[in-house]
């Protein structure tokens, strides 16, 4: 079994997040991190390789150079190598752009099973894998809280508006997971040691087959005219807990009349 | 501009979300706007559709569209969108419209806006209004080629009622051998839900950071200290911690209550827009990053199993005397 994990580097939870006014895109120069929602995404896919699936995980991302620490993570855990598809010209991509690299460097992998996080903490973009499962002509399942492998058949359970659906789609197939479906590991030691030695594989776009008018700037359906701020909500107060926090929190609910 | 709203329905029942969504298009048109509704045995419901706005809806009646799955719906709406140029698709947000909008974009080679939560007309362009990074700034977004898709946030827009008729063209869809593939074995039903938590005006919520089920306790009695419902998030009910009817978020019930108290929670997209008109939002989390801070009247950055304990002590003391 060939599973592979999309996975995505987005800036660091602890930066501040801010964009760019130039290009009113995300200002990504600040630490980065995988996207924490596709951690459960790279454990779900060790899982079923170490509960006899066997076979090997690769991890597709799409981004600059140095996403690639952000994904060693991911093979600290256990992943086996990485294919991160980089290139200038891909730089700005929205989700047409993105889903055409990525489907690229999935057709070319030929994994059995593709499993994508839930969203992106960056751009609260969930809608990623049914654009990659059209690309691929494959089927998808979504929000899964629940996956099982059985007879070349993966079975999802998905919550919906309306409670639990359990859907069955044959091999080779598209599943996003939701951050339910497991509690991942922490990487070992020795995981961590033995991720640097571990294949890293820098691919563009061009040596996918993927036109450069298809990705980035030229390739976009989409576009920010401007960026301002919402509308104002009230005052808000943040305070840290000093051992008193109780005690401030009853004096507001108080003098609000709330209690 | 030609509109085609995506009208979902579930048990007999056109969506709300959807049938804003066709307020909103109709608003913008001037006028009656195109619907289409994919199902089995739903040429009546979809008629329903003309009191909301519809001038005519299209309806594909297969049992290929019996259950909630994408990809047959990408493939009626390709087919629509090829036929009659509809320039703007419109989707209100749900687990099943999004994948069917996401498909859509990249079978079409169209350009798709999401979580947007206005769409007006600038300087004679199509302008979305959409948030971004947690709602900290609202980015004016559009399209720079035909057809156009956008997303709705849920429960962004109210149906309204225009007592009119829709003219209901029905229509065969070609599916692609794909997208069947797929199938659901079980179908969720509306689950019974005990005394519901939209009409509490306290409500005290309980999310991940709880750090397990036998937490949710801590929640229980601060919620009876305050005389109030308890809620969870998707990814507690997802867990088993807790049941799916004391849902909040997108996938869930939403609630506006006077007092919404979040305790371990994050405060991702999924949960906040089912919670984000409530009056007044206290949040406790230890970690001082949680996208919850953006947005709570009150934050407070520490232990919850040492906060909530003290502060339901602290409310049972004072509603005592």
């Amino acid at each position: 079994m060939k599973i592979a994990v999309c996975v995505k580097q987005v800036p660091d939870a602890a930066a501040p997040k801010r964009l760019d006014p130039a290009t009113k895109r995300l200002d990504r120069s600040v630490e980065g991190a995988i996207n924490p929602f596709d951690v459960h995404a790279v454990e779900e896919a060790l899982r079923i390789k170490e509960g006899g699936g066997g076979g090997e995980v690769v991890l597709v991302s799409m981004g600059p150079a140095k996403a690639g620490e952000s994904l060693r993570k991911a093979l600290a855990m256990g992943a086996d190598r990485v294919v991160l598809v980089t290139d200038d010209a891909a730089e700005g991509s929205d989700l047409l752009g993105t889903a055409k690299a990525l489907a690229a460097a999935l057709a070319r992998e030929e994994a059995d099973l593709v499993l994508f996080g839930q969203q992106s903490s960056d751009s609260d973009g969930a809608v990623l894998w049914a654009a990659v499962a059209e690309k691929l002509r494959r089927p998808v399942i979504s929000q899964v809280a629940e996956l099982t492998l059985a007879d070349g058949k993966v079975r999802g359970k998905r919550q919906t508006e309306f409670g639990y659906d359990v859907i069955e789609a044959p091999l080779p197939a598209v599943v996003a997971v939701s951050d339910a479906i497991n509690d991942p590991r922490y990487p070992s030691l020795k995981g961590i040691m033995g991720a640097k030695s571990k294949p890293q594989e820098t691919v563009t776009a061009s040596d996918l087959g993927v036109a450069a008018d298809e990705i980035g700037e030229s390739g976009k359906r989409t576009e920010v005219y401007a960026v301002g701020d919402p509308p104002p909500r009230g005052d808000s107060v943040k305070i840290e807990d000093d051992g008193g926090a109780a005690e401030k929190i009853v004096e507001y609910l108080v003098e609000r009349k709330l209690i | 501009m030609a509109s085609l709203v995506f009208l979902e329905h579930h048990e007999g029942e056109l969506q709300k979300g959807s049938l804003g969504a066709l307020a909103k298009a109709a608003e913008l048109e001037g006028g009656d706007v195109a619907a289409v509704v994919l199902g089995s045995g739903v040429e009546e419901l979809a008629g329903r559709a003309g009191r909301y706005g519809a001038g005519a809806v299209f309806v594909a009646d297969d049992p290929a569209f019996e259950k909630p799955l994408p990809q047959p719906r990408v493939d009626a709406l390709a087919q629509l969108v090829g036929e009659h140029g509809f320039d703007t698709i419109l989707f209100a947000a749900s687990v099943l419209s999004a994948d069917v909008a996401a498909g859509l974009a990249a079978r079409l080679d169209a350009g798709l806006n999401w979580d947007l939560v206005d769409l007006v007309r600038e300087d004679g362009r199509l302008v979305g209004k959409r948030p971004a990074l947690g709602d900290t700034v609202v980015a004016d977004v559009g399209w720079t080629s035909e057809p156009r898709i956008a997303l709705f946030r849920s429960g962004t827009f109210e149906p309204k009622e225009t007592g009119g008729e829709a003219d209901v063209r029905t229509f065969d869809a070609d599916l692609e051998d794909f997208s069947s593939a797929a199938v659901m074995v079980e179908q969720a039903h509306e689950e019974s839900t005990g005394p519901s938590i939209e009409d509490a005006d306290v409500i005290v919520a309980g999310g991940r950071g709880l750090g397990g089920p036998e937490k949710f306790s801590l929640v229980e009695e601060l919620a009876q200290a305050l005389g109030g419902a308890v809620a969870a998030t998707r990814a507690v009910v997802d867990s088993g911690w807790y049941p799916y009817s004391a849902q909040v978020g997108q996938t869930g019930r939403t609630v506006s209550p006077k007092l919404y108290v979040a305790c371990g929670i994050s405060g991702a997209i999924q949960h906040k827009v089912g919670m984000q008109t409530s009056s007044t939002i206290v949040a406790i989390n230890k970690d001082p990053n949680a996208p919850i801070f953006d947005f709570a009247d009150l934050g407070v950055v520490g232990d919850l199993n040492e906060i909530v304990p003290k502060l339901t002590e602290l409310v049972r003391a004072r509603r005592a005397g």
